[in-house]
């Protein structure tokens, strides 16, 4: 089995999932509570790589991070090396790709939040930060872990935007999917077995925790 | 002393369906804001509150102004330090009663906030339950832990939005009754919205009637509610019976007047109003106001002895419901060992009787 392409795959779908929780709360919050008569314009952009064949996704990212693409220009300028082909890119295209799977759950666990509870904490003197942290937050915490956990699987099976923008550089680009499309090719199917199995796996396991969690088997907050 | 004008249209695309527009000033003590649902009440609290920003007006407390349209003034929520107990109470789920009640006092050393939690916690009877989850206590005790988290900040101004819906009667006084302790010391002006009649007489020190975006009248309880100026209100101070009726003769030096009700023969005195022969009034009588007698009774000083026949009897735990057919139909509460003792059923023949001045007269 080759333990490169699953430790890749497992760093990539690490980091894709931690940042996009990052950049993905304050854009669902916003989402959430904005009055904006616009707004339906931003949803649909964060949408939009649930619809779009990832080679569409992968060949846009690849072309802005290409050589002569202005991603691409930028990071020769500030790294000394482009962005194509490099674990850089390919973590920043999965990141797009695997935006909708983080934030849609996260706006609707925002917006699953009771108002009054929002009002309560105002008239109680809490800026909106301290009521995102003391009440917003902990309420969403079911939407949280699937927006990870969502965003984690995700990036784990990607195949059309890692091909387009990876390449299939061992060690470098080289994930699990890629490797196991390789093997195939190669008529090895018993490795291409191997790797399948393993993302089987993993895939099941973490779909039965968003949806236990969701289910509230493990409750975040038991009653005492 | 909270000095209020509001105007703030609801709209919706095309109309606007309500506006309120109000003008009030609410001194130290509790004041009932009392009208029947969707007269604006929880609107104007969320406008002194801070929640929703009014059209125009212009809100001050003490000597601070909170809100004023024309130099675009408008405190935040979170700086007004306006307490406001939900009709949902909106207790934190997540946190505990200690943590709910400590939410305020976020600003405080750790010390001098737990001082201050245990001791209202304390005042409000439920130090005990400091470490259970909102949904493992009682629908009284949410109420107590809710006042609490509100009146541990010490707030400039209390709002409640018919915070002791659903509780039995005894429960409501003993809350009522700790915040009246409560507020003795501290004598900040308390806003207290409700639709029932039971707290406004169990509460009130003044009362301010809202209908339909209005203050139609304000002043003692006894004065807004007993002497009902509009039909709704009359409605919603619990005035079970309600008559169309034509005035027949004015009696000035009786201070009453004979009224027919409805097309009926039933005729009535009621106290004298200003109106005319041949004036429409309403005349509208509490179903509590009202006795009932199986046979005509004689040497009574009520003036109205009505006769009627029953089509029916309602049982609503210690209350009976009696509808009496005397032309129109009265409602009539009684209580199940009368109906025992008098033996009352369907289609009996009653007599109601009624005092003249159970009989109030809406414009």
């Amino acid at each position: 089995m080759n333990m490169d392409a699953l430790l890749l795959s497992l760093r990539l779908a690490l980091c894709v999932s931690a940042i996009l929780l990052l950049i993905g709360m304050p854009i669902a919050y916003w989402l959430a509570y904005s009055n904006w008569r616009g707004k339906f314009l931003l949803e649909s952009i964060v949408a939009l790589p649930l619809v779009l064949p990832p080679t569409v996704l992968g060949f846009y990212a690849l072309v802005a991070m290409g050589p002569r693409g202005p991603l691409g220009k930028l990071w020769i300028v500030f790294f000394g090396h482009g962005l194509a082909f490099t674990f850089g890119g390919l973590l920043l295209a999965s990141v797009l790709y695997s935006f909708p799977f983080a934030v849609q759950p996260l706006i609707a666990s925002f917006e699953g939040v009771d108002r009054k509870l929002l009002d309560a904490s105002a008239v109680l003197g809490a800026g909106s930060l301290r009521t995102f942290w003391r009440v917003i937050l902990p309420l969403s915490l079911p939407g949280v872990v699937t927006a990870l956990v969502l965003s984690f699987a995700h990036t784990l099976g990607e195949f059309g935007v890692v091909l387009m923008v990876g390449g299939n550089l061992a060690g470098v680009t080289r994930t699990v999917s890629i490797d196991i499309y390789d093997h195939v090719q190669s008529l090895e199917y018993a490795e291409a077995n191997h790797m399948a199995l393993v993302l089987l796996v993993i895939s099941f396991a973490v779909l039965s925790l968003v949806y236990g969690v969701n289910r509230r088997v493990w409750n975040p907050w038991p009653a005492k | 002393m909270l000095a209020a004008r509001i105007r703030k249209e609801r709209r919706s695309a095309s109309t606007t369906y309500f506006v309120l527009d109000v003008s009030l000033d609410v001194s130290p003590g509790i004041t009932i804001l009392f009208g029947p649902s969707g007269a604006g009440k929880s609107t104007l609290l969320d406008c002194i509150a801070g929640l929703t920003p009014p059209d125009a007006g212009r809100i001050a407390l003490n000597d601070e102004v909170l809100f004023d349209s024309t130099t675009a003034t408008n405190l935040p929520a979170q700086k007004r330090r306006i307490a406001y107990v939900f009709q949902t109470l909106a207790l934190f789920p997540h946190l505990s009663i200690e943590e709910n009640v400590a939410y305020g006092l976020s600003t405080l050393p750790a010390e001098d906030r737990r001082g201050r939690v245990a001791e209202i916690l304390d005042a409000f009877h439920v130090e005990e339950l400091r470490k259970q989850k909102p949904t493992a206590i009682s629908g009284g005790e949410r109420q107590r832990v809710a006042l609490a988290r509100s009146l541990v900040t010490n707030p400039r101004l209390l709002l409640l939005d018919e915070p002791l819906t659903g509780l039995d009667a005894a429960l409501k006084t003993a809350i009522v009754q700790d915040l009246r302790s409560w507020n003795a010391a501290k004598r900040i002006p308390i806003l207290y919205v409700t639709h029932s009649r039971e707290e406004v007489d169990a509460l009130g020190e003044r009362v301010i009637a809202l209908e339909n975006g209005r203050v139609i009248s304000h002043g003692a309880p006894m004065d807004v509610l007993d002497a009902p100026r509009r039909k709704q209100l009359a409605q919603a101070a619990g005035f079970e019976n309600l008559f169309a009726g034509t005035v027949l003769d004015l009696r000035e030096a009786d201070g009453v007047m004979r009224v027919r009700l409805g097309e009926s023969a039933c005729e009535m005195e009621v106290p004298l109003g200003y109106a005319s022969a041949g004036d429409r009034v309403q005349v509208a009588i509490r179903a509590g106001d009202v006795l009932l007698a199986t046979e005509r009774p004689h040497g009574l000083s009520a003036r109205n002895i009505i006769a009627g026949r029953i089509l029916s009897l309602e049982h609503r735990g210690t209350m009976v419901i009696a509808r009496v057919d005397s032309g129109v139909v009265f409602v009539v509460h009684v209580t199940p060992g009368a109906v025992r003792a008098l033996e009352l059923t369907a289609g009996k023949q009653v007599w109601l009787v009624l005092k003249t001045h159970s009989c109030h007269l809406v414009e």
